[in-house]
């Protein structure tokens, strides 16, 4: 089906482009911010979720390897991954992980701690990355940060390309953090039901 | 004939279904959850197989 593409269907480009500087020099991994701040602000300032509907990368990058090269069962996801205790809590783990990650941060930052170049996967796997890693300019916490924050990246994508390939193509938009914080955004911005003013 | 409904509960509003659905009947309004306008569907069913969450049934309605 042929379909008029428009600038924001390329995004994908973006996320791609993004995991990959990252084994290059963790710096860039700064940049991943742009993907907490624009969805928020997004649903903050418009009421709408439309950073998930049209923008977000990472999900035209799922529909692309899931969906176009068929790396996907494309079967129904089980019913505990889309229930509200699993989603919400899942945002919550999530926001205490990206917490303790912010705090180590603030520790190399102040000194108690020396930086550690590794790219922790899945909160529990250290993986040695010192080869993206070619100093700083400014404090060694900024590189902590940039070693974090790709960790926080690194992992969701992993785990949503694990249920790209169990479940649907874009499987991870139905647990993803940041999309159920939108939502919840937007619920609490809009009232629960859409036709509520 | 039939056509698609949501889900509403467990919709987690990503959009999967608005952007395949061929009518553009589908909306996410305010960002909670999709809605499909019954005028515009015509109950191909290609937003039930993209729905991420599969919260989209395809039921048979009067009309």
């Amino acid at each position: 089906m042929k379909q008029n593409k428009k600038w924001y269907d390329y995004l994908w480009i973006v996320s791609l482009t993004y995991l990959i500087l990252g084994f290059f020099n963790i710096l860039f991994a700064w940049l991943g911010l742009l993907c907490f701040f624009i969805p928020l602000i997004i649903s903050v300032t418009m009421g709408s979720k439309s950073y998930c509907n049209k923008y977000c990368g990472r999900g035209q990058l799922f529909a692309l390897v899931g969906g176009r090269f068929g790396l996907s069962r494309r079967k129904d996801i089980p019913k505990w991954i889309k229930s509200h205790y699993f989603r919400y809590g899942f945002l919550i783990f999530f926001f205490a992980m990206f917490f303790l990650m912010l705090w180590n941060t603030y520790l190399v930052f102040a000194g108690s701690k020396d930086l550690s170049t590794v790219v922790t996967l899945l909160w529990t796997f250290k993986l040695p990355w010192h080869w993206a890693y070619h100093g700083t300019l400014f404090s060694d916490g900024v590189a902590q940060f940039a070693f974090g924050f790709y960790s926080v990246m690194f992992t969701s994508t992993v785990l949503g390309f694990v249920t790209m390939l169990l479940f649907k193509p874009r499987s991870w938009c139905v647990y993803c953090p940041m999309g159920t914080m939108t939502q919840l955004v937007c619920r609490a911005r809009n009232g629960s039901s859409p036709h509520n003013t | 004939m039939r056509k698609a409904v949501v889900d509403t509960h467990v919709c987690v509003a990503c959009g999967c279904c608005m952007k395949v659905c061929p009518r553009k009947a589908i909306t996410i309004p305010k960002g909670i959850c999709a809605e499909i306008d019954q005028k515009l569907c015509v109950g191909c069913g290609l937003c039930a197989k993209e729905c991420p969450a599969s919260v989209i049934t395809l039921e048979v309605c009067e009309k």
